[in-house]
């Protein structure tokens, strides 16, 4: 196919081969894969994208694998919704869901990165995959290798929520749970990854999963109807999302899919660990790491590998960077949940509690068309809302009982 | 007694293979300039063109991330451990 031309340092611009390399080794700085976009630009039209399938591979043009997807071909393309119930409350009349709560087959956005990541794994003739995680990425590393027939190694911090633990085993990796934050799994598995040849999906093959979550911009796009929105909420924990989101919307202008793109890319954080909002806040261009406590452990990540590039995205499209507490997470869950019946995990807590704070400090006006990007399902992170949901009403099966205690009759 | 620095593998070829070496200075800056004239090139590879710590190299004193401290103004004393660290390019959403 030929769109890929190797690798490129994003700080210092040293070129590399496209291998499983992720960090430059004369600067430290992170590889991107670097694409020959006249190519890509001479074979894409929205008409062939139309035709294509139903899944993120829509866009395999813009993804950096080389022959066909092999792993995860039904995940992505997941409903946009638009949201009017929600908006209402929060004073929008132009708000969309991106609802990858429902993404094949875990349930989260991580299953387009993991797809991306093991067909591009396959290519490079590995047969172990892992990675570092906090529990999404685990999930969908886990399920993709058991589909794929790769052995796979998962890493997590050991006080993970019980449903993201049962989530590994059941597809039978072998999981590691390590005594320690996000912050000490990710450290211990960079020397491992320097032990062994295997994939990790984060760390040696980062380049290439990295890419997976621009799909999320790609399908934005093309459901809203080839256009690009004027807002986007994105949940920030390393910050690659963000960044990736819109470097997505940025090629499909490059190569004249869509025009005029002016989207405010807005980050959201949870105050319990929020290095990237707070160095917003101050104005600073570089994030102090923080040792994380907070509800959305999916966000947990206290020393952010791309912070410094998702601030620098928020800057640059004049977009905001805001956190949120606890309690404000878990009413931005039930918020979503009773206005448009999605069942966020703590991310979506996050993305709209901050939503709401964004469009209730005049910075998202009500006519923009604005994006908030819902990245996990609520049912793996149950703890998070148990002390604050009713409670069923219990009775007899009796039709007279029924009616005195709802006062029907 | 002297301030030892720990040298990750990346820059080892500039250190005769050295993990640790050992060296005197009043401040991160001043270790990096001493650093350098003992193993010359290393400075440029921690450093960026206008002489501050690259974004994705972290220094260590004593444990503490010298962006916590005053950065290359961080003082040193003798007996301090200094750790320079790639920073790790993990990460998940």
């Amino acid at each position: 196919m030929g769109k890929i031309l190797g690798l490129k340092c994003r700080e210092c611009g040293k070129a590399y081969p496209a291998e499983p390399l992720h960090v430059c080794e004369f600067c430290f700085g992170p590889l991107e894969v670097d694409y020959d976009y006249e190519a890509i630009a001479s074979r894409v039209s929205r008409e062939t994208i139309s035709q294509g399938p139903k899944s993120l591979w829509r866009y395999i043009d813009f993804l950096p694998v080389e022959k066909e997807a092999t792993v995860g071909i039904h995940g992505g393309f997941t409903p946009m919704i638009r949201a009017h119930r929600l908006g209402q409350v929060l004073g929008l009349d132009n708000l969309y869901l991106k609802n990858d709560t429902v993404n094949h087959p875990t349930l989260s956005f991580k299953d387009r990165v993991v797809a991306v990541a093991l067909t591009r794994a396959k290519e490079f003739g590995f047969d172990t995959v892992a990675c570092a995680s906090t529990g999404n990425l685990a999930n969908s590393v886990s399920a993709h290798a058991a589909q794929a027939g790769l052995k796979c190694f998962v890493f997590i911090p050991s006080d993970l929520e019980s449903a993201k633990v049962l989530g590994n085993l059941i597809y039978h990796p072998t999981v590691v749970a390590v005594e320690g934050t996000y912050d000490d799994v990710n450290r211990l598995c960079s020397e491992i990854a320097g032990e062994y040849r295997w994939a990790f999906v984060n760390i040696n093959i980062r380049p290439y999963y990295a890419e997976g979550s621009k799909t999320l911009a790609y399908e934005t796009a093309e459901q809203l109807g080839w256009r690009a929105p004027d807002q986007v909420v994105v949940p920030i924990a390393s910050g690659s999302l963000l960044t990736k989101i819109w470097k997505g919307l940025k090629e499909f202008e490059r190569v004249g899919l869509i025009h005029g793109v002016r989207t405010k890319v807005n980050g959201a954080q949870a105050a319990g660990c929020s290095p990237v909002a707070t160095a917003f806040a101050e104005g600073r261009d570089f994030i102090k790491p923080v040792k994380p406590k907070t509800l959305a452990k999916s966000l947990a990540i206290g020393n952010p590998a791309d912070g410094v590039y998702a601030l620098q995205t928020a800057r640059e499209t004049q977009g905001l960077i805001e956190m949120v507490t606890d309690d404000e997470i878990v009413a931005g869950i039930h918020l979503l949940a009773q206005t448009e019946g999605v069942f966020a995990e703590t991310a979506g807590g996050v993305t709209i509690a901050v939503l709401k704070k964004l469009v209730a400090r005049g910075a998202i006006p009500r006519e923009d068309v604005t994006v908030a990007y819902i990245t996990g399902n609520g049912l793996k992170t149950q703890e998070a809302v148990a002390g604050s949901l009713g409670e069923a009403v219990y009775i007899e099966p009796s039709l007279e009982k029924f009616q005195r205690r709802f006062k029907l009759k | 007694m002297p301030i030892t620095v720990r040298i990750p593998s990346p820059l080892r070829k500039l250190t005769g293979g050295l993990g640790e070496v050992q060296t005197k200075a009043d401040t991160v800056g001043g270790l990096i300039d001493a650093l350098e004239t003992a193993y010359p090139g290393i400075k440029e590879r921690v450093c960026d063109e206008h002489g501050t710590v690259r974004r994705f190299v972290n220094i260590y004193v004593n444990e503490e991330d010298i962006r916590f401290l005053t950065s290359q103004d961080t003082p040193l004393k003798d007996g301090d451990h200094v750790s320079i660290v790639p920073a790790i390019a993990g990460g998940c959403a």
